[in-house]
């Protein structure tokens, strides 16, 4: 019986096979010669075959077993890698893929991509390899039927030495041969006392078994030492011949298992549906199933809440002996929290394999010669959005390739080297992750993208725009269209589903370009989702929280600024001269102004921007929860968390409030 | 007292699927990783019998067997071999090595059990 998780266990392990096998792959196509690489393929193959096998999937293992022949050829060395083969083994992986994942494509195509990769590895053409072997069943034939057996046997003499069990076989022959059976030992190979080592064996049997047996029921009592044994085997037949029956030699061997385990096996359509359901993790230690551990991030989340409250109400209490425990508790707490969510980091590497396979085949489609490189794979990110980024990746790496490297010929014209490089890369900033693609292509012209989205409607032709807006607007809905469609850009997700996706992950997308140099997407995403440290404001008779990686200084605010009541002003600060967003006049909050306002100064981009507010109450965890839908047009909050005194306290999206208030250093109205 | 069984494989889905068969018909099961980690352990402690797969890395199946046999603590103790149906040539090489038997991959968990009920009782 295969229970639920160790099919679990066999998709997780299959999926990261056909990862590495897929890498490997790819590999080899730049560094054919890597034996190891051949290596690991052929590992990889094996180990595919055999699980497979034992998980129900036949005609996979059948499959691979021929896949895995073409590169036995290679790692013997009587076939080398090359771009054929690679090609062929790649659309074979796909088939593996396809069967794994319960699709049941023409049969076909097993045969050819087979006889496909025996040609490539042994440069005959012939679709030999693909025609099925034939396995003759032997005739019975037709004897006298068998009354007895004679017998006689003498195991290899080091049989007990490798574990061996010499009475065991006899009790197993008397069985078939019932009480009636003749047992006789024979001696004569004994040595001399003085040269007999105790765990050998040199004892033959002779035995005569009265029973009609199969000969194969026989046989199989000597199963592993048939070759390194002498066994003579006679039938005892009666005089009158009969037509007798061959059974199937499997028979004595499913005997001796009690009948439940033979029922207990699971039906082979049931070993398929683990794999047929497509889940994102790829995580080859991750045992847990990821609905549970939602589950304790949300557990984490109200405990944190709780303990935030514990702590409002330790202090004021004041009682030194329920602070000592509730410090306790926060750090219990805090510690719970952090585990929890690096349980919930996955690394970049578990997605870039698909990535690789897709620069190969753009490589083949466009006829563009280009390096793929990937840098920060180990990069981690919450497993959520590292699924959901997979399709804006494959998407921003599609127009990289197809619109943004020019062909090689006009690469060279421009006095380019003739290979381009697209780069993926992942790297930490602060709370944030970045992961851009960069093209070394031939860039983007603002002036055309100005000119068509002016064209589209989407700006008016009056509209001052930035650089950085302008760029914005390739992900404008509607912006790409029909006429820019081709074989590879033109599918999947748009630009603009890009930018919701990245979005709706509390992220943004930054794009550069020079042009005639490169462009490069970036990507600026949250490290979680679910939690982060923020840190509390109060402005006026309201709470609100910004995420504290983005905080970068605190300052008394400037008497200079105190009176006014624009909701924005710029004053210098520390020889600079800053943008400060007066959160009071923004949010329009009633209440007592304080007497010593305060200006925090965060961090977006680039920028620095201070908001103004009355007080800094701390830092605080902050469970973000989601504003109803109803809200989710106030972009400048991404959230809500709920305080320790039961009341609700916005979070601050800084970057958005600072494009509404038009402070973005591309915007019209330049700050300094 | 129940008899103790050590499953070396690379594969966890396989190495679980073994474990859970024998666990079932309440054999005792040891579970390691490669040949090296299988090494390791059959040398500290004496199993009723060692299961071990070929293709691991650090340390192959028939190395194991090699090195296990070297070891004066397995004799007697019975080893059987995982093998897929394309490593006809191993089967022999690992009974050379001191193998006791086979069983071809991919096998069913009824074909196993009678197997270890032979080698072990």
């Amino acid at each position: 019986m295969i229970d639920e998780e160790t099919q679990e266990i066999f998709r997780q392990e299959t999926e990261a096979l056909i990862e590495s096998l897929q890498e490997c792959l790819l590999q080899l196509n730049s560094t054919p010669e890597d034996m190891d690489l051949v290596t690991q393929v052929f590992r990889d193959l094996h180990t595919l075959k055999g699980t497979g096998a034992m998980f129900g999937f036949a005609r996979l293992a059948e499959f691979i077993h021929d896949f895995e022949a073409a590169f036995e050829q290679v790692r013997s060395g009587n076939a080398v890698v090359t771009p054929d083969l690679i090609a062929v083994s790649l659309k074979a992986y796909d088939l593996i893929v396809a069967l794994l994942e319960g699709e049941d494509p023409a049969a076909e195509k097993d045969a050819e991509l087979k006889a496909a990769l025996s040609a490539a590895t042994s440069g005959d053409a012939a679709p030999a390899a693909a025609e099925a072997e034939v396995v003759e069943e032997a005739a019975a034939e037709a004897k006298g039927e068998i009354e007895g057996w004679k017998l006689r046997y003498k195991l290899p003499p080091e049989f007990m030495e490798i574990g061996g069990n010499p009475v065991a076989i006899l009790e197993e022959l008397l069985e078939i041969g019932g009480p009636d059976t003749k047992v006789e030992a024979i001696v004569d190979g004994l040595p001399a006392l003085a040269e007999l080592k105790p765990n050998e064996l040199h004892t033959a049997w002779e035995l005569l078994l009265p029973a009609d047996a199969d000969e194969e029921e026989i046989r199989d009592v000597f199963m592993f030492h048939e070759d390194s044994m002498e066994l003579e085997l006679t039938a005892i037949r009666a005089a009158a011949p009969a037509a007798v029956e061959v059974a199937e030699a499997e028979v004595t061997v499913e005997e001796a298992p009690a009948a439940e385990t033979a029922k207990a096996e699971a039906p082979k359509a049931d070993t398929k549906k683990p794999a047929a359901k497509k889940s994102g993790s790829a995580n080859v230690q991750m045992r847990v199933s990821a609905e549970r551990l939602d589950d304790i991030m949300d557990r984490v989340g109200e405990l944190v809440i709780a303990e935030a409250r514990l702590s409002d109400l330790a202090q004021k209490l004041n009682d030194p002996n329920l602070t000592e425990v509730v410090e306790d508790i926060r750090r219990l707490a805090l510690g719970l929290r952090d585990t929890t969510m690096a349980i919930r980091l996955t690394p970049l590497s578990s997605i870039t394999g698909r990535f690789q396979r897709l620069a190969h085949d753009l490589a083949g489609k466009t006829g563009k010669d280009f390096d793929f490189v990937i840098e920060g794979e180990e990069t981690e990110l919450d497993k959520t959005v590292i699924e959901k980024l997979s399709d804006p990746l494959v998407h921003i790496l599609r127009n990289a390739v197809d619109h943004g490297l020019e062909d090689n010929d006009t690469r060279v014209a421009a006095g380019k080297p003739a290979r381009g490089t697209v780069r993926l890369k992942a790297s930490y900033s602060g709370a944030d992750v970045l992961i851009s693609v960069q093209d070394d292509g031939k860039g983007l012209d603002p002036d055309f993208i100005l000119g068509r989205a002016i064209d589209r409607g989407l700006v008016s032709a009056d509209a001052n725009l930035s650089r950085g807006e302008i760029f914005q607007l390739l992900m404008a809905p509607g912006f790409s269209t029909a006429e820019q469609v081709t074989d590879l850009s033109g599918r999947g997700v748009g630009t603009d589903v890009v930018k919701s996706t990245v979005e709706a992950l509390r992220g943004s997308v930054e794009i550069e370009s020079e042009l005639g140099a490169g462009s490069s997407f970036t990507l600026r995403l949250p490290l979680t989702l679910a939690i982060i440290d923020g840190l509390l404001l109060q402005v006026g008779e309201d709470r609100y929280t910004v995420p504290l990686a983005a905080v970068e200084g605190i300052v008394e605010e400037p008497e200079a600024i105190r009176d006014g009541s624009d909701p924005t002003t710029t004053v210098e600060l520390r020889e600079k001269l800053i943008s400060i967003m007066r959160l009071r006049e923004i949010f329009e909050t009633g209440g007592e102004r304080a007497e010593f306002p305060k200006v925090v100064l965060v961090r977006t981009g680039d920028q620095q921007i201070g908001l103004a507010v009355d007080r800094i109450i701390g830092s605080y965890q902050t469970v973000i929860k989601q504003l109803s839908p109803m809200h989710s047009r106030l972009n400048v909050f991404s959230g809500a968390t709920i305080l320790g005194d039961g009341d609700v306290a916005l979070i601050v999206d800084v970057a958005q409030l600072v494009k509404a208030q038009g402070l973005d250093q591309d915007g019209k109205e330049q700050a300094a | 007292m129940s008899k103790e069984i050590l499953i070396i494989d690379d594969s966890p889905s396989v190495r679980r699927m073994v474990a859970m068969t024998l666990q079932q018909e309440g054999y005792e099961v040891t579970q390691c990783e490669d040949g090296a980690e299988g090494l390791d352990t059959a040398k500290a402690k004496r199993f009723d019998m060692v299961i071990t797969d070929q293709n691991m890395p650090n340390m192959t199946g028939i190395e194991f067997i090699q090195a296990y046999r070297n070891d004066p603590s397995s004799s007697g103790v019975p080893i059987i071999f995982l093998s897929t149906e394309s490593e006809g040539d191993l089967k022999s090489q690992a009974k050379a090595a001191g193998a006791l038997g086979w069983v071809m991959k991919p096998f069913e968990q009824a074909k196993l059990l009678a197997v270890v009920k032979k080698v072990v009782g």
